[in-house]
């Protein structure tokens, strides 16, 4: 039995969730569309589970959108969006440090269909610049895409007050909440956002769902044609044992999140002291306070990521890291970068992502390894970074 | 809720012999003592930290039978970048030592072999080592006064004189040279041949600017 500390990748699926699926795979499998008792349950189920997603956000239930991933939500939002408003202008405003679900988008609309991005930089916490944001907005801007808490340094963003500075000058409003569904505030008239997406992977939920809240009047077109099935924004059959799934894992979430908020930020805390008391030479990357209450983010100076790992996994520790060694590309984590850090230290990065199975113990076991692994990398690395010139 | 997960046993990208040498490297410095006592005959170190690798090597080279005898090294890099500086360092010194005329013919390719292969997409950060190795080769020629023995594979030859070619002084930028005269307390460049100093500040000039934007 290990210590999963890779929550922000995704997170188990929780027993309540998986007892609420259950009957919707084998016993009342009927396609919702048909019209028939067994269609009706499979749509009754549905809607139950629509009506409690937008209560949750404050929102009406056909506001709510059921998708196949989280990534699949951000390509409907930013492309649907795009292309529905096209008339208007051309203009999107991003950040450096979205997902690659928003960024690749993006760049399809600049590289296809005549988009202009604008990236806003953000600052050694990863925060965007209000008045930057502002500053931004032209007469061509028609959407506007701002990640809610980031995926790798947890960093979140004044999401309400962007919503003012969009709503102000009438432009569309789409936050990326992945990380933020069992933590944060959703309530979309709080946060007045126009549309947000949800994943059900990363809050105890099943793999392969995903939803987008789309407030009512938003001009957007459907990526995938069909059936019209999901108000003809999302056609193909629904994924009801999914969708089932996905509501129960945000209304499980919901309902214990000031508790467990207060549990995971202690830890997470005494994640971060106890590393930087115990290890020379670290630096926290994200806020210190604005953070996920689940999120660590902590570059090792002088040694690379996945070595890190690797030692962390055979001591049964899984997290992860922005070294370019441990992705497709050769390039580091450009979240890391986007702070204003070199890439050494980007390639340094461990992100401990902790979750609902984690116990105080799994942070002392971490604690107690962590100096150990360190030292002994570092004993074998020629590079030494002046740690003063990373000082903010 | 701890009763709710279950994780199961990982498997591993690497190899058998990847794995024990990255997590028992061999030939390394135990103590920062150590490694600040050793006298090398030979030192070299390529790559940079914001490319994700850099590796150094000291090396003690038998004069009398041209076998290398010791081989340490440092390596800042992944599992794939550190397993293959200890194996190569094996390489190097096992079965009585390998011959300089040898090592120099060593590659990339001969290194992976040892370690039984390695993920496609890791092959990158193996392709430093036997250019750390060849750098501490060539440094060990000049110090020892082999002039005529010194290697420029893929570099140009600047200054004839010490055999130093472009390739040298990016190597010497890299390791933080930033005029001509940490140049010339690295490499002896143009300390006669005064008429390449021109030149190699050029390339200085050029190297700062590639490597570290400055």
């Amino acid at each position: 039995m290990g210590i999963y500390l890779d929550n922000s990748a995704t997170t188990y699926v929780d027993s309540r969730v998986r007892k609420e699926m259950e009957p919707f795979f084998s016993k009342d499998y009927g396609n919702p569309s048909s019209f028939h008792d067994m269609g009706l349950a499979a749509k009754n189920a549905i809607e139950d589970s629509r009506k409690k997603v937008a209560g949750i956000l404050n929102a009406s239930p056909k506001e709510i959108i059921f998708t196949g991933s989280g990534t699949e939500s951000i390509n409907l939002a930013i492309k649907g969006v795009y292309r529905a408003n096209r008339s208007r202008g051309n203009h999107i405003i991003t950040t450096r440090t979205e997902h690659h679900a928003v960024l690749d988008s993006c760049r399809y609309l600049e590289e296809n269909e005549g988009a202009k991005i604008t990236y806003l930089d953000v600052d050694r916490d990863g925060i965007i610049n209000l008045d930057n944001l502002e500053k931004s907005i032209t007469k061509d801007t028609i959407l506007i895409s701002i990640i809610y808490a980031n995926n790798e340094i947890g960093t979140i963003q004044p999401i309400a007050e962007i919503g003012k500075i969009a709503k102000k000058h009438s432009i569309v409003f789409h936050t990326d909440a992945c990380q933020a569904g069992c933590s944060q505030d959703l309530n979309v008239k709080n946060l007045g956002v126009d549309l947000l997406t949800l994943n059900g992977s990363k809050i105890y939920g099943p793999k392969g769902t995903g939803m987008l809240f789309i407030k009512s009047g938003t001009k957007i077109h459907p990526i995938i044609h069909g059936g019209g099935q999901e108000f003809g924004l999302r056609s193909g059959t629904e994924n009801v044992p999914g969708i089932v799934g996905f509501a129960k894992a945000l209304e499980t979430c919901q309902l214990s999140k000031e508790e467990e908020n207060k549990r995971l930020t202690e830890l997470r805390d005494k994640l971060i002291s106890g590393i930087q008391g115990s290890v020379p030479k670290t630096i926290l990357n994200g806020h210190p306070t604005k953070r996920l209450p689940n999120n660590v983010n902590i570059s090792f100076l002088d040694i690379e990521g996945e070595a890190i790992l690797l030692h962390l996994n055979r001591e049964g520790i899984y997290a992860s890291t922005g070294s370019a060694c441990s992705s497709e590309s050769l390039e580091p984590s450009y979240v890391i970068t986007s702070l204003g850090l070199p890439h050494e230290v980007a390639h340094g990065s461990i992100r401990f992502s902790l979750g609902r199975q984690n116990t105080e113990n799994d942070i002392d076991h971490v604690l107690m390894v962590m100096p150990g692994i360190v030292k002994k990398l570092r004993m074998i690395s020629p590079v030494r970074v002046n740690e003063d010139e990373l000082r903010r | 809720m701890g009763g709710d997960v279950q994780t199961g046993e990982n498997e591993w990208f690497y190899s058998e012999e990847v794995k024990e040498h990255f997590f028992s490297p061999k030939n390394i410095f135990t103590s920062e003592e150590e490694a600040k006592n050793y006298t090398a005959d030979g030192e070299g170190m390529v790559g940079s930290p914001a490319c994700g690798d850099v590796m150094r090597m000291w090396i003690k080279v038998d004069p009398k039978t041209d076998r290398i005898r010791e081989c340490k090294w440092r390596t800042f890099g992944c599992a794939s970048a550190l397993a293959s500086t200890s194996m190569l360092s094996v390489m190097v010194t096992e079965n009585g030592g390998i011959k300089i005329v040898d090592a120099l013919r060593l590659k990339p390719g001969d290194i992976i072999k040892r370690l039984g292969g390695l993920p496609a997409r890791k092959i990158h950060c193996s392709v430093l080592g036997d250019k750390a190795l060849r750098a501490a080769i060539n440094d060990y020629f000049k110090k020892s006064g082999q002039f005529s023995r010194v290697l420029h594979a893929e570099g140009k030859i600047i200054d004839p004189e010490v055999n130093v070619s472009d390739e040298d002084i990016e190597h010497a930028v890299l390791e933080g040279a930033r005029t001509i005269e940490d140049l010339q307390k690295r490499l002896k460049v143009g300390i006669h041949n005064k008429d390449v100093l021109p030149k190699v500040k050029e390339l200085i000039a050029y190297y700062r600017k590639k490597h570290f934007g400055e």
